[in-house]
């Protein structure tokens, strides 16, 4: 292997390198510097960052087992964009005394899942694909058991364990009957045919992967696990994990099953308006905050299927370009909870009342946070949505379309009973005044930033939408 | 280049005012502000007129693009037509006595001169905007702020009023999402699609696409026009605004629907336009009438003025949908003349209430003897919203039923004679408000140490009353203007 082609593997060996480091750092620093570790995990994951925008090469390693190309190495770049942010709201929940000494396991588990991630995205086999899955999803697993003083976390992580066995199970088995079908397993090489069994196979592969997104039907551990879950670890479900999914269920869908696309057309169009109505309607009764970002996210999703299913260029880059605004918005939104939750141990939506007269710039970026998720202007929500839309009417789903939209004014009135709970409604007892740490306030700032300009900045979009047409 | 200021003065001035501070600073930053939009628009209009005047015959003035999506034909179109530099005209006369009727506001100041700036910039952009995703972006924006501008700064059951009049107004432009998209894949313009309102102007669309998205539009900006049955957030949310949101929102907000759905819905969609109108001719005469009869059964000043803003707004739609120039022209006479008394009845109504702490009519009385300036202005505006000739009322209501009694057919003389029978229902109800809150006995004792005007109480209600008078006495330059950029949009 020449190291030409070791370089088109950089984003994997570049974690691969962070996580040793941070191994070995936890193997000989003394105990007492074991909260500079954090600081060095966000350094170096920032370098990760930066390393993975150098001008990326198209190319595959390992027989086609291993695919890349700019379009990949961007979805890459936008998930450490992600972790990164997610490493600095977590440094200082990491110092609290329960902590004491685990906080390298953190940020290993963490990179772990994310090296499953990128393998997953890079993958041009279903059987390294499987791999990457199972290295994204058993790390995240023990992360979510993490808290493990609380019986709520414990809960969570079992709940993901099983519940992932349990998919990945159901997709191992539909890709052994896409074997049957086409008798190979590489991306590049496989021969679909619109046979039922292909249909067949699809069918426990999309369920399978649906899991991970969070489809209706197949949603039903989302609240649960979210809830219990350490804040950093929710939203690294509800962002990176949920993100790289959808991306691999669209590159797959577009190239490998090209031939049934008239009959996955219909299942994502159906659960794309389960996905989002059921969220949505869901969202609306939530009190706990994390449940309630839980179901915005299901319906989150709802809404990225909706780029999906067209199955075009256009719908692609919508739903890449969605994705990004999406790391933005909905970590600004849980690294506000997670700030609040820290501060004060309040997550419930009562809670919340009287947040601005005590913490307006938090309450701020708060609303920013949900109104980019609502998809209100000049936030870059309001043109992620927009662009999702643009690509339903593309291909003619007026009636999807208008359930999307319906949708939308449903979610705006959850989103605004938090605004009305931080702006209008007083409080007894509100959260008590706090200053954040800058680890986080820098978080912070960088999503607000990237919700304020990302919409005005159209070059990102064109640029993703370039890199879809290589496709 | 005067238009890109249209929205980047107001924009610094709601950023300005973000880091006013003290309230103030906050009112003087916002005052100094909104001047400057006023004289800027006033500069526009005299651009406008002489370029007019040297024989320039473009349909749209001050034309400019900017490149912002290229791979979806998405531009930063702007330009200006008569009616669209009426309507600037408008929003900067109604946000400039805005500020000045909440000289007062206490609570949270710089949020509330943010948020009513803010709403003000999507207006304004709006109006200039030619591109359906630009316009679709400063619609949403306007309305947002009012989520906010309601639910803290309102009154009575605000909370409600704002989540109903939010939820319902986005409703609507949910609506618009749809309507925009199917007229833009339904485009070609050189082979791409366009949002370009100019450039969607010259398409055929077929009469099947037509049918599917005219009604969709139409309601979709209707919402916000208060089109009958989906006016329902207009009296509950005008109740609870603080007084200065009230102006804006039935001053300029509202006529964001009348705008859209004449220069959108009917420009674009002509052919269906004829097909489908006598449904919502229904619906708009419906809106007229009922607005003004449900007044009667009102006793607060706040409801009263709102269902009269449901009829005269409705009276926007129904001119728009008589379908000729005429009509039309009336109808955007009617956006400018009712934002200006509306605007003016908001402001005074909010005066009184902070003097007598009261809306409801009969517990008020005898006003004419201690407030005799206001009770004066108040007056005028009712006699403006009645149609007395040598105010605005008069002309735009004038122009709107002679245009509507161009159509010969007995459908139209009904529904016409229907809406015209709304005006005797206003002066009934005007005549009885007047009365009872003016004159007569002074009922409350109280009421004798009254503070008069305060200077900006005097401004604002000055300056509404002078651009009325002004329409009323000399109206053919703007219906001169109006007309030129009505030519070809009727067909």
């Amino acid at each position: 292997m020449s190291l030409d082609e070791l370089m088109l593997m950089r984003h994997e060996w570049a974690l691969v390198a962070v996580a040793l480091v941070l191994l070995i750092a936890e193997i000989v620093v003394n105990e007492n510097r074991k909260q500079k570790i954090g600081i060095v995990a966000c350094v170096l994951m920032a370098l990760v960052t930066l390393l993975g925008f150098l001008p990326a090469n198209t190319g595959s390693v390992f027989g086609n087992m291993y695919l890349t190309d700019p379009l990949r190495i961007l979805m890459k770049n936008i998930l450490n964009v992600g972790v990164l942010i997610i490493f600095l709201q977590s440094f200082s929940w990491l110092k609290q005394p329960n902590y004491q000494g685990r906080a390298t396991e953190f940020y290993l588990l963490m990179l772990s899942s994310l090296i499953g991630v990128n393998y997953m995205i890079s993958s041009g086999h279903f059987l390294m694909f499987y791999l990457g899955l199972e290295l994204t999803t058993i790390p995240i697993a023990a992360l979510a058991a993490y808290e493990q003083f609380k019986s709520k976390s414990a809960e969570a992580g079992i709940k993901l364990i099983l519940l992932s066995a349990f998919s990945s199970a159901i997709l191992l088995f539909g890709i052994s009957v896409l074997f049957a079908a086409s008798g190979n397993l590489y991306f590049q090489a496989f021969e679909s045919s619109d046979s039922l069994i292909t249909v067949l196979g699809f069918i426990f592969f999309f369920s399978g992967l649906a899991f991970k997104i969070s489809i209706v039907p197949f949603h039903l551990w989302t609240a649960d696990v979210y809830e219990g879950s350490p804040t950093s670890v929710t939203s690294y479900l509800s962002v990176i994990s949920k993100g790289s999914a959808v991306f691999i269920l669209m590159i797959v869908l577009t190239t490998l099953f090209r031939f049934i696309q008239p009959m996955w057309q219909e299942v994502v169009y159906a659960t794309s308006i389960l996905t989002m109505t059921i969220g949505n309607l869901f969202a609306i009764r939530q009190q706990n905050l994390k449940r309630f970002l839980a179901f915005s996210s299901i319906a989150q999703a709802g809404f990225i299927l909706l780029g999906v299913v067209g199955g075009t260029t256009l719908g692609m880059a919508t739903v890449i370009y969605f994705v990004l605004v999406y790391v933005f918005s909905n970590l600004a939104a849980f690294g506000v909870l997670q700030a609040v939750e820290q501060a004060s141990g309040k997550i419930t939506l009562d809670d919340y009342n009287g947040l601005y007269k005590t913490n307006p710039r938090l309450s701020l970026v708060m609303m920013l946070a949900l109104f980019s998720l609502a998809g209100i202007p000049p936030l870059a929500g309001f043109f992620g949505k927009f662009f999702l839309f643009t690509a339903v009417a593309e291909s003619g789903f007026y009636v999807l379309l208008a359930v999307a939209v319906l949708n939308t004014v449903i979610s705006l009135y959850y989103y605004l009973l938090v605004v009305k709970a931080m702006f209008i409604n007083s409080s007894d007892a509100p959260v008590a005044t706090f200053t954040s740490d800058t680890t986080m306030r820098i978080s912070l700032v960088v999503c607000s930033v990237g919700i304020l300009i990302i919409g005005f900045y159209s070059p990102v979009f064109a640029y993703i939408k370039e890199l879809c047409g290589g496709i | 280049m005067i238009l890109i200021a249209l929205i980047v003065v107001p924009a610094l001035t709601a950023v300005a005012v973000m880091f006013a501070r003290n309230a103030r600073q906050t009112r003087n930053l916002s005052a100094v502000g909104m001047s400057i939009q006023l004289i800027l628009s006033f500069y526009l209009l005299y651009l406008f007129l002489t370029a007019r005047a040297s024989g320039n015959t473009d349909a749209i003035l001050f034309y400019d693009r900017f490149e912002w999506y290229p791979d979806l034909n998405i531009n930063f179109d702007i330009g200006v037509d008569g009616i669209s530099v009426a309507m600037i005209l408008l929003t900067s006369i109604v946000i400039f006595t805005g500020i000045f009727a909440s000289w007062e506001v206490k609570n949270q100041f710089r949020e509330f001169f943010t948020s009513l700036i803010i709403l003000a910039t999507g207006v304004f952009g709006f109006f200039i905007s030619l591109d359906l995703f630009v316009m679709f972006l400063f619609f949403e924006l306007a309305v947002i702020p009012m989520y906010l501008l309601i639910g803290i700064w309102g009154s009575g059951k605000k909370e409600y009023s704002a989540m109903k009049l939010t939820l319902m107004l986005m409703a609507g432009s949910a609506l618009l999402v749809v309507g925009i998209l199917g007229i833009y894949f339904h485009s070609d313009v050189n082979g791409a699609h366009s949002f370009n309102i100019l450039e969607l102007a010259n398409q055929n669309f077929t009469i099947e696409m037509q049918r599917i998205f005219f009604p969709i539009t139409f309601i979709g900006f209707g919402v916000i026009g208060a089109l009958f049955p989906f006016h329902t957030w207009s009296p509950d949310g005008h109740s609870s605004a603080p007084t200065a949101v009230s102006m804006l929102h039935a001053g300029v907000l509202m006529k964001l629907g009348g705008y859209g759905c004449l220069k959108v819905a009917i420009a674009l969609m002509p052919e269906a336009a004829h097909e489908l109108a006598w449904g919502f001719l229904i619906l708009t005469s419906i809106s007229v009438i009922y607005g003004a009869l449900g007044v009667i059964a009102q006793s607060d000043l706040k409801y009263i003025n709102a269902y009269s803003s449901v009829s005269h707004c409705g009276l926007v739609l129904f001119a728009i949908l008589m379908l000729n120039e005429t009509a039309a022209n009336g109808a955007v006479l009617q956006m400018i003349s009712h934002g200006l008394m509306t605007a003016l009845f908001f402001a005074l109504i909010g005066m009184l209430y902070a003097r007598t702490h009261t809306r409801i009519v009969h517990e008020m009385g005898g006003l004419m003897k201690v407030l005799p300036l206001l009770s004066v202005c108040y007056v005028i505006a009712g006699l403006a919203s009645l149609g007395l000739p040598g105010l605005s009322g008069f002309v735009a209501e004038m122009t709107i039923f002679v245009g509507a009694f161009q159509h010969p057919d007995t459908f139209h003389r009904v529904t016409t004679i229907v809406a015209i029978s709304s005006i005797v229902v206003t002066a009934v109800y005007i005549l009885r408000v007047v009365g009872s809150l003016l004159m007569g006995p002074i009922k409350n004792e109280a009421y004798q140490h009254l503070e008069s005007a305060k200077w900006y109480e005097k401004l604002a209600t000055v300056t509404l009353i002078a651009a009325i008078i002004i329409i009323g006495i000399a109206p053919l330059w703007l219906s001169d203007m109006i007309m030129e950029s009505l030519k070809g949009m009727m067909d």
